[in-house]
Protein backbone atom coordinates (compact mmCIF):
# COMPACT_ATOMS: atom_id res chain seq x y z
CA UNK A 1 0.00 0.00 0.00
CA UNK A 2 1.16 3.90 -1.10
CA UNK A 3 2.16 6.01 1.86
CA UNK A 4 0.12 8.30 0.77
CA UNK A 5 -3.23 6.61 1.48
CA UNK A 6 -4.84 6.42 4.19
CA UNK A 7 -6.72 2.73 5.12
CA UNK A 8 -10.69 2.85 5.08
CA UNK A 9 -10.78 2.01 8.78
CA UNK A 10 -8.56 5.39 9.96
CA UNK A 11 -11.15 7.51 7.88
CA UNK A 12 -14.34 6.05 9.26
CA UNK A 13 -12.15 7.08 12.73
CA UNK A 14 -11.56 10.08 11.86
CA UNK A 15 -14.79 11.19 10.27
CA UNK A 16 -16.50 10.17 13.51
CA UNK A 17 -14.37 12.19 15.92
CA UNK A 18 -14.70 15.25 13.13
CA UNK A 19 -18.40 14.60 13.79
CA UNK A 20 -18.30 14.11 17.89
CA UNK A 21 -16.19 17.17 17.85
CA UNK A 22 -18.97 19.02 16.27
CA UNK A 23 -22.01 18.01 18.33
CA UNK A 24 -23.23 20.80 20.41
CA UNK A 25 -23.34 20.61 24.07
CA UNK A 26 -27.15 19.82 24.13
CA UNK A 27 -26.07 16.73 22.18
CA UNK A 28 -26.43 14.06 25.10
CA UNK A 29 -29.38 15.45 26.85
CA UNK A 30 -31.70 15.03 23.87
CA UNK A 31 -33.69 11.57 23.23
CA UNK A 32 -32.46 9.69 19.87
CA UNK A 33 -35.04 9.69 17.76
CA UNK A 34 -37.84 7.37 17.55
CA UNK A 35 -40.69 6.17 15.47
CA UNK A 36 -42.68 4.20 17.78
CA UNK A 37 -41.89 3.31 21.40
CA UNK A 38 -41.06 0.39 22.76
CA UNK A 39 -41.44 -1.05 26.40
CA UNK A 40 -40.39 -3.47 28.93
CA UNK A 41 -42.70 -4.78 31.46
CA UNK A 42 -42.74 -3.04 34.83
CA UNK A 43 -43.79 -4.37 38.47
CA UNK A 44 -46.78 -2.09 39.58
CA UNK A 45 -48.47 -1.56 36.87
CA UNK A 46 -50.53 -2.26 33.91
CA UNK A 47 -48.13 -1.20 31.04
CA UNK A 48 -50.58 -0.86 28.36
CA UNK A 49 -51.76 1.60 25.69
CA UNK A 50 -47.89 2.59 25.21
CA UNK A 51 -45.92 -0.09 23.15
CA UNK A 52 -45.70 0.49 19.39
CA UNK A 53 -47.25 4.42 19.68
CA UNK A 54 -46.09 7.68 17.94
CA UNK A 55 -45.16 10.56 20.58
CA UNK A 56 -47.53 13.37 20.37
CA UNK A 57 -46.83 17.28 20.64
CA UNK A 58 -49.12 20.11 21.01
CA UNK A 59 -48.99 19.92 17.24
CA UNK A 60 -50.39 16.43 17.17
CA UNK A 61 -53.13 17.26 19.85
CA UNK A 62 -56.78 17.99 19.05
CA UNK A 63 -58.01 20.41 22.18
CA UNK A 64 -57.34 24.36 23.09
CA UNK A 65 -53.72 24.96 23.58
CA UNK A 66 -52.81 25.74 26.77
CA UNK A 67 -49.77 26.94 28.94
CA UNK A 68 -49.68 25.86 32.27
CA UNK A 69 -46.78 27.20 35.23
CA UNK A 70 -46.66 25.73 38.30
CA UNK A 71 -44.24 27.61 40.44
CA UNK A 72 -42.14 26.50 44.07
CA UNK A 73 -40.14 28.95 45.92
CA UNK A 74 -37.47 26.96 47.47
CA UNK A 75 -35.77 29.23 49.23
CA UNK A 76 -31.66 29.81 49.08
CA UNK A 77 -31.07 26.71 50.89
CA UNK A 78 -31.58 24.50 47.50
CA UNK A 79 -29.30 25.03 44.30
CA UNK A 80 -31.39 24.32 41.32
CA UNK A 81 -29.09 21.21 40.66
CA UNK A 82 -29.86 19.81 44.19
CA UNK A 83 -33.68 20.37 43.43
CA UNK A 84 -33.55 18.68 39.64
CA UNK A 85 -31.33 16.05 41.22
CA UNK A 86 -33.79 14.92 44.11
CA UNK A 87 -36.53 15.35 41.60
CA UNK A 88 -35.01 13.18 39.02
CA UNK A 89 -34.34 10.48 41.35
CA UNK A 90 -37.60 10.26 43.45
CA UNK A 91 -40.12 11.22 41.07
CA UNK A 92 -43.02 8.78 41.76
CA UNK A 93 -42.79 9.57 45.22
CA UNK A 94 -44.33 13.00 44.55
CA UNK A 95 -46.84 11.79 42.84
CA UNK A 96 -50.29 11.93 44.66
CA UNK A 97 -52.11 8.86 46.19
CA UNK A 98 -53.72 6.35 43.90
CA UNK A 99 -51.24 7.36 40.71
CA UNK A 100 -48.25 5.38 39.83
CA UNK A 101 -44.93 5.61 37.65
CA UNK A 102 -43.29 3.06 36.74
CA UNK A 103 -39.83 4.71 35.46
CA UNK A 104 -36.37 3.00 34.31
CA UNK A 105 -33.96 1.76 37.27
CA UNK A 106 -31.53 4.14 36.61
CA UNK A 107 -33.72 6.97 37.37
CA UNK A 108 -35.18 9.88 34.73
CA UNK A 109 -32.44 9.61 31.43
CA UNK A 110 -33.06 11.19 27.51
CA UNK A 111 -35.34 8.30 25.93
CA UNK A 112 -36.65 6.20 29.38
CA UNK A 113 -40.24 5.14 28.62
CA UNK A 114 -42.17 5.27 32.55
CA UNK A 115 -45.53 2.97 32.24
CA UNK A 116 -48.27 5.26 34.48
CA UNK A 117 -51.38 4.52 36.14
CA UNK A 118 -53.66 7.30 36.47
CA UNK A 119 -56.34 7.22 39.06
CA UNK A 120 -59.56 8.04 37.07
CA UNK A 121 -62.10 6.72 39.73
CA UNK A 122 -64.60 4.21 40.24
CA UNK A 123 -61.57 1.75 40.29
CA UNK A 124 -60.72 2.03 37.12
CA UNK A 125 -56.47 3.17 36.55
CA UNK A 126 -55.89 4.84 33.04
CA UNK A 127 -52.56 3.02 31.76
CA UNK A 128 -50.35 5.08 29.93
CA UNK A 129 -46.93 6.41 30.05
CA UNK A 130 -44.48 9.23 28.85
CA UNK A 131 -41.00 9.09 26.88
CA UNK A 132 -38.45 11.35 28.73
CA UNK A 133 -37.17 14.04 25.63
CA UNK A 134 -34.31 16.05 27.47
CA UNK A 135 -32.37 15.77 30.20
CA UNK A 136 -30.40 18.15 32.05
CA UNK A 137 -29.11 18.75 35.41
CA UNK A 138 -31.46 21.84 35.69
CA UNK A 139 -34.30 20.26 33.40
CA UNK A 140 -36.13 17.47 32.12
CA UNK A 141 -39.00 17.37 29.96
CA UNK A 142 -41.52 14.47 29.32
CA UNK A 143 -43.59 13.69 25.88
CA UNK A 144 -46.82 12.01 25.77
CA UNK A 145 -47.15 9.21 23.34
CA UNK A 146 -51.16 9.03 21.47
CA UNK A 147 -53.85 7.84 23.33
CA UNK A 148 -52.60 10.41 26.83
CA UNK A 149 -54.73 12.82 27.71
CA UNK A 150 -53.22 15.32 26.59
CA UNK A 151 -50.86 15.54 23.56
CA UNK A 152 -47.47 17.80 24.73
CA UNK A 153 -44.77 18.15 27.22
CA UNK A 154 -43.87 18.97 30.47
CA UNK A 155 -40.62 20.75 31.47
CA UNK A 156 -39.53 20.24 35.10
CA UNK A 157 -37.32 22.59 36.00
CA UNK A 158 -35.19 25.35 38.51
CA UNK A 159 -33.07 28.27 38.29
CA UNK A 160 -32.06 31.12 40.59
CA UNK A 161 -33.48 34.43 39.30
CA UNK A 162 -32.45 36.17 42.45
CA UNK A 163 -32.06 34.94 45.84
CA UNK A 164 -34.38 31.68 45.85
CA UNK A 165 -34.59 28.97 43.73
CA UNK A 166 -37.84 28.57 42.10
CA UNK A 167 -38.57 25.22 40.92
CA UNK A 168 -41.55 24.83 37.79
CA UNK A 169 -43.41 22.47 36.13
CA UNK A 170 -44.39 23.87 32.70
CA UNK A 171 -46.96 22.15 30.60
CA UNK A 172 -47.27 23.02 27.00
CA UNK A 173 -50.68 20.79 25.81
CA UNK A 174 -53.45 20.24 23.91
CA UNK A 175 -56.29 17.53 24.63
CA UNK A 176 -55.31 14.62 22.41
CA UNK A 177 -59.22 13.67 21.17
CA UNK A 178 -62.72 15.18 21.29
CA UNK A 179 -63.60 13.11 24.78
CA UNK A 180 -60.42 14.49 26.69
CA UNK A 181 -60.94 17.69 25.75
CA UNK A 182 -64.80 17.52 27.14
CA UNK A 183 -63.17 15.81 30.41
CA UNK A 184 -60.79 19.08 30.29
CA UNK A 185 -63.43 21.71 30.29
CA UNK A 186 -65.66 20.05 32.45
CA UNK A 187 -63.33 19.76 35.65
CA UNK A 188 -60.04 18.27 34.19
CA UNK A 189 -57.82 21.72 34.22
CA UNK A 190 -58.78 21.51 38.07
CA UNK A 191 -58.05 18.10 38.76
CA UNK A 192 -54.36 18.45 36.49
CA UNK A 193 -54.00 21.65 38.54
CA UNK A 194 -54.39 19.82 41.67
CA UNK A 195 -51.95 17.06 40.82
CA UNK A 196 -49.20 18.90 39.78
CA UNK A 197 -49.59 21.54 42.95
CA UNK A 198 -49.24 18.18 45.34
CA UNK A 199 -46.65 17.14 43.74
CA UNK A 200 -44.70 20.31 44.06
CA UNK A 201 -45.73 20.66 47.36
CA UNK A 202 -44.62 17.40 48.20
CA UNK A 203 -41.17 18.13 46.42
CA UNK A 204 -40.72 21.25 48.84
CA UNK A 205 -41.49 19.20 51.95
CA UNK A 206 -39.08 16.82 51.16
CA UNK A 207 -36.85 19.29 50.06
CA UNK A 208 -37.49 21.01 53.52
CA UNK A 209 -38.71 24.15 52.50
CA UNK A 210 -41.26 25.55 55.20
CA UNK A 211 -45.07 25.55 54.33
CA UNK A 212 -44.47 25.36 50.76
CA UNK A 213 -46.60 27.29 48.36
CA UNK A 214 -47.16 26.29 44.97
CA UNK A 215 -48.55 29.78 42.29
CA UNK A 216 -50.48 28.37 39.25
CA UNK A 217 -50.70 30.21 36.43
CA UNK A 218 -52.77 28.64 33.06
CA UNK A 219 -52.60 30.92 29.85
CA UNK A 220 -55.21 29.42 26.89
CA UNK A 221 -52.41 29.92 23.94
CA UNK A 222 -54.93 29.03 21.04
CA UNK A 223 -58.47 28.67 21.82
CA UNK A 224 -59.02 26.91 18.22
CA UNK A 225 -59.72 23.05 18.21
CA UNK A 226 -57.90 21.00 15.33
CA UNK A 227 -60.80 18.73 14.18
CA UNK A 228 -58.57 17.40 11.57
CA UNK A 229 -57.26 15.46 14.74
CA UNK A 230 -60.63 14.41 16.17
CA UNK A 231 -59.93 10.90 15.03
CA UNK A 232 -56.89 10.73 18.10
CA UNK A 233 -59.73 9.17 19.57
CA UNK A 234 -59.00 5.85 17.92
CA UNK A 235 -55.95 5.37 20.56
CA UNK A 236 -57.82 6.70 23.55
CA UNK A 237 -56.37 5.29 26.27
CA UNK A 238 -59.28 5.91 28.87
CA UNK A 239 -61.88 4.02 27.02
CA UNK A 240 -59.32 1.36 26.42
CA UNK A 241 -58.27 1.14 30.31
CA UNK A 242 -62.05 1.19 30.43
CA UNK A 243 -62.43 -2.55 27.89
CA UNK A 244 -59.12 -3.99 29.79
CA UNK A 245 -60.14 -3.67 33.35
CA UNK A 246 -61.98 -6.86 34.80
CA UNK A 247 -65.92 -5.86 35.53
CA UNK A 248 -64.18 -6.86 39.81
CA UNK A 249 -61.41 -4.30 39.13
CA UNK A 250 -63.87 -1.41 38.66
CA UNK A 251 -65.91 -1.68 41.78
CA UNK A 252 -62.72 -2.89 44.02
CA UNK A 253 -61.03 0.35 45.56
CA UNK A 254 -57.04 0.92 45.86
CA UNK B 1 -32.58 34.07 34.49
CA UNK B 2 -29.85 35.74 32.59
CA UNK B 3 -29.45 37.38 29.24
CA UNK B 4 -30.37 35.19 26.53
CA UNK B 5 -27.46 34.09 24.55
CA UNK B 6 -28.72 34.50 21.35
CA UNK B 7 -29.32 37.17 17.92
CA UNK B 8 -31.70 37.04 16.09
CA UNK B 9 -31.43 39.41 12.69
CA UNK B 10 -34.06 39.96 10.12
CA UNK B 11 -34.30 40.60 6.72
CA UNK B 12 -36.45 40.67 3.73
CA UNK B 13 -35.38 37.95 1.37
CA UNK B 14 -37.77 39.16 -1.64
CA UNK B 15 -40.74 38.07 -2.61
CA UNK B 16 -43.17 37.61 0.50
CA UNK B 17 -40.11 36.01 2.49
CA UNK B 18 -38.68 37.53 5.72
CA UNK B 19 -35.52 35.29 7.15
CA UNK B 20 -34.67 35.52 10.86
CA UNK B 21 -30.94 34.18 11.37
CA UNK B 22 -30.62 32.23 14.51
CA UNK B 23 -27.24 32.58 16.13
CA UNK B 24 -26.42 31.30 19.56
CA UNK B 25 -28.91 29.31 22.28
CA UNK B 26 -32.24 28.98 21.84
CA UNK B 27 -33.52 28.77 25.16
CA UNK B 28 -37.31 29.75 26.65
CA UNK B 29 -35.39 32.72 28.00
CA UNK B 30 -34.57 33.99 24.52
CA UNK B 31 -38.76 34.14 23.90
CA UNK B 32 -38.95 37.67 24.00
CA UNK B 33 -36.04 38.18 21.43
CA UNK B 34 -38.02 35.53 19.00
CA UNK B 35 -41.13 37.36 19.33
CA UNK B 36 -39.47 40.84 18.44
CA UNK B 37 -37.64 39.50 15.72
CA UNK B 38 -41.24 37.85 14.76
CA UNK B 39 -42.87 41.14 14.65
CA UNK B 40 -40.24 42.65 12.34
CA UNK B 41 -40.46 39.94 9.94
CA UNK B 42 -44.30 40.42 9.53
CA UNK B 43 -44.41 43.82 9.56
CA UNK B 44 -43.46 44.07 5.84
CA UNK B 45 -45.98 41.54 5.09
CA UNK B 46 -44.24 38.68 4.48
CA UNK B 47 -46.36 35.66 4.01
CA UNK B 48 -43.78 33.32 4.81
CA UNK B 49 -40.95 33.52 8.08
CA UNK B 50 -37.63 31.70 6.87
CA UNK B 51 -36.00 30.82 10.53
CA UNK B 52 -32.03 30.13 9.44
CA UNK B 53 -30.71 28.10 12.35
CA UNK B 54 -27.40 27.81 10.67
CA UNK B 55 -25.79 29.77 13.19
CA UNK B 56 -27.41 27.54 16.16
CA UNK B 57 -25.28 26.08 18.77
CA UNK B 58 -27.30 25.24 21.36
CA UNK B 59 -31.40 23.97 21.90
CA UNK B 60 -33.23 23.16 25.22
CA UNK B 61 -36.88 21.47 25.36
CA UNK B 62 -37.80 25.31 26.56
CA UNK B 63 -36.43 26.53 23.00
CA UNK B 64 -38.50 24.03 21.07
CA UNK B 65 -41.41 24.93 23.50
CA UNK B 66 -41.25 28.33 22.33
CA UNK B 67 -40.93 27.86 18.79
CA UNK B 68 -45.04 26.08 18.71
CA UNK B 69 -46.10 29.13 20.50
CA UNK B 70 -44.38 30.83 17.79
CA UNK B 71 -46.21 28.69 15.21
CA UNK B 72 -49.60 29.54 16.89
CA UNK B 73 -49.34 33.31 16.59
CA UNK B 74 -47.97 32.13 12.52
CA UNK B 75 -51.06 30.68 12.16
CA UNK B 76 -53.14 32.99 13.44
CA UNK B 77 -51.64 35.54 10.89
CA UNK B 78 -51.68 33.20 8.21
CA UNK B 79 -48.07 32.76 7.84
CA UNK B 80 -46.25 30.35 6.75
CA UNK B 81 -43.28 29.00 9.39
CA UNK B 82 -40.28 27.50 8.12
CA UNK B 83 -36.99 26.23 8.95
CA UNK B 84 -33.45 25.99 7.09
CA UNK B 85 -29.96 25.27 8.29
CA UNK B 86 -30.65 22.97 10.69
CA UNK B 87 -27.53 20.14 11.96
CA UNK B 88 -28.32 16.39 11.34
CA UNK B 89 -28.80 16.40 15.64
CA UNK B 90 -31.43 19.69 15.20
CA UNK B 91 -33.02 18.29 12.54
CA UNK B 92 -33.97 15.03 14.35
CA UNK B 93 -34.98 16.65 16.99
CA UNK B 94 -37.30 18.24 15.15
CA UNK B 95 -38.44 14.95 13.83
CA UNK B 96 -38.66 13.44 16.88
CA UNK B 97 -41.11 16.07 18.78
CA UNK B 98 -42.61 15.99 15.45
CA UNK B 99 -42.50 20.02 14.60
CA UNK B 100 -41.68 19.02 11.12
CA UNK B 101 -45.21 18.12 10.43
CA UNK B 102 -45.84 21.79 10.91
CA UNK B 103 -42.70 23.58 10.29
CA UNK B 104 -41.32 22.92 6.41
CA UNK B 105 -37.80 21.94 6.93
CA UNK B 106 -35.17 22.79 4.13
CA UNK B 107 -31.36 22.40 3.87
CA UNK B 108 -30.48 25.81 3.16
CA UNK B 109 -31.75 28.81 2.37
CA UNK B 110 -31.33 28.49 -1.11
CA UNK B 111 -33.72 25.89 -1.80
CA UNK B 112 -36.56 27.25 0.78
CA UNK B 113 -36.09 30.26 -1.06
CA UNK B 114 -36.82 28.96 -4.64
CA UNK B 115 -40.03 27.08 -3.14
CA UNK B 116 -41.23 29.81 -2.16
CA UNK B 117 -40.83 31.36 -5.70
CA UNK B 118 -42.02 28.28 -6.96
Amino acid sequence: MPDSVTPADQIGLAAREAQAAVQPRDAGSWAAKVDRLAVERRDGVRGTNVAGRRLTGPVQGFGKMWEKTYSLNAGSTVTPRDAIATWKAHFPEFWPKGNRFAGALAGISPGDVALLDLAIGGGVKLSTGVFVLYADEESFTLMTPQGHMFAGWITFSAERPAEATVIRAHVLMRANDPLYELGMTFGGHSKEDRFWAQTLTALGTFLGVPDPQVETHSTCVDNRRQWKHAKNIWHNSMIRSLLQTPFRGRRTRT
Amino acid sequence: MGEPAVSMDVRQAGGSVAVVDVKGEVTAACEPVLMSAYEEASSGGAARVLLNFAGLEYMNSGGIGMLVTLLVRAGRQRQELAACGLSEHYREIFELTRLDEAIAIYVDEASALADAVM
